[in-house]
């Protein structure tokens, strides 16, 4: 990709990522940080085509590439479970605040 | 990469913005973290249509063995034990996106100059996410209770990054890295996670993981770059800020200013108070 269009592209996503969140209540703080920490799990599609590029006669490239994949595959599926079951309390219990952590 | 799969990858991303945007709000949440599971499926899926890829068995049987794993072990965890899983999963996505350029380098391709530099950066970055997110990971399991401090504990993380970035940037321009040089940059990328979290009690946890979450995010955009894959930039970047900013409402929140909870970190009082 050519320099500067990269830098853009880099500047436009960065904005984004602050505006979209910029007006989170506190009581979503950590649902929010285990939402976004499964959307960071599509490094798994990249895992994958890095995978697929792999030399197929290299047994390190084989094992690193299938490793990968195996942590970026538990990054989506373990995000969203654990997000969906955060989110669900709220539903459930209303004003259930399980605001964990250990932090106050 | 084919018109479909760049189309959908597209789609993908749009989805992705909308989820999280959704997921700020108490009222909309729920819906968010759904489109964004759907539009993860149908990214998953589309790859498998990327021309030229090799290795599809092994590729599916890590996606089943990994995710299976992951899900077994998110529907069973307790709810009290959120964080700690939160914690792993994200270090798992730091070690995929330097699994990523652990390949790259391996295969010895031919980056220009930018795309190296993004390469090691997003190695450092994933690594340290990984090693700093299985540290944050153990404390909260209480499998480390102590917070560990270095005598000289801030010079110790400056030259420890220094050298790993300079050793980083060697492998990433030479024309033929040495198998040596890239394990012994892992390593040190690796340590330097552990170094950065060690000192940091149980209290502060959630604002450290909320950083490497960021963290991971900013590794992955950087991925993405390496592979050419405009998807996973703008997917990561966004996470990459939205974390920087949550991080930072979080520490406002625990009335902490970041820099104290990272350089300064009042470690006996802060452990006790984790209980």
């Amino acid at each position: 990709m050519e320099g500067f269009t990269a830098l853009y592209i880099f500047m436009l996503a960065a904005f984004t990522g602050y505006e979209v969140i910029s007006r989170v209540p506190v009581i979503l703080h950590t649902p929010l940080m285990s939402g976004s920490n499964f959307v960071h799990g599509v490094v798994l599609v990249g895992a994958m085509i890095a995978l697929g590029h792999a030399d197929p006669n290299d047994p390190l490239q084989l094992l690193i590439g299938f490793v990968a994949v195996f942590l970026g595959a538990a990054n989506a599926a373990g995000g969203y479970i654990v997000t969906e079951r955060m989110l669900g309390m709220f539903k459930a219990g209303g004003k259930n605040k399980k605001n964990e952590g250990g932090a106050k | 990469m084919n018109w479909f799969v760049s189309m959908a990858y597209f789609l993908v991303t749009i989805a992705f913005i909308f989820g999280l945007k959704a997921m700020s709000s108490p009222v909309t949440a729920r819906r968010g973290i759904v489109w964004a599971g759907f539009a993860m499926i149908a990214a998953t899926v589309v790859t498998f249509f990327v021309s030229d890829l090799h290795n599809i068995g092994l590729m599916v049987l890590a996606i089943v063995l990994g995710g299976g794993v992951a899900w077994w072990s998110g529907k069973t965890v307790k709810m009290t034990d959120m964080p700690q899983m939160v914690a792993i999963y994200n270090g798992m996505g730091g070690g995929a996106a330097a699994g990523i350029a652990a390949i790259e380098l391996v295969r010895g391709v031919d980056h220009s100059a930018m795309v190296s530099t993004l390469m090691v950066l997003g190695a450092i970055i994933g690594s340290v996410a990984f090693s700093g997110s299985c540290v944050a990971f153990a404390k909260l399991q209480g499998l480390m209770n102590k917070a560990i401090r270095l005598p000289q504990q801030n010079s110790i993380n400056f030259f420890l990054t220094l050298i790993t970035f300079g050793l980083g940037l060697t492998i990433g321009y030479s024309d033929d890295p040495s198998g040596f040089g890239i394990f012994l940059f892992f390593v040190l990328a690796l340590a330097l996670g552990v170094v950065l979290v060690l000192p940091i009690g149980g209290a502060d946890m959630p604002v450290v993981i909320s950083l490497l979450n960021a963290f991971t995010g900013l590794a992955v955009g950087f991925k993405g770059f390496v592979l050419g894959v405009p998807m996973l930039i703008v997917a990561g970047i966004v996470v990459g800020a939205s974390g920087m900013l949550l991080t930072q409402l979080m520490a406002k929140a625990m009335n902490r200013p970041i820099r104290n909870i990272i350089f300064t970190p009042l470690s006996g009082a802060a452990v006790e108070g984790s209980g």
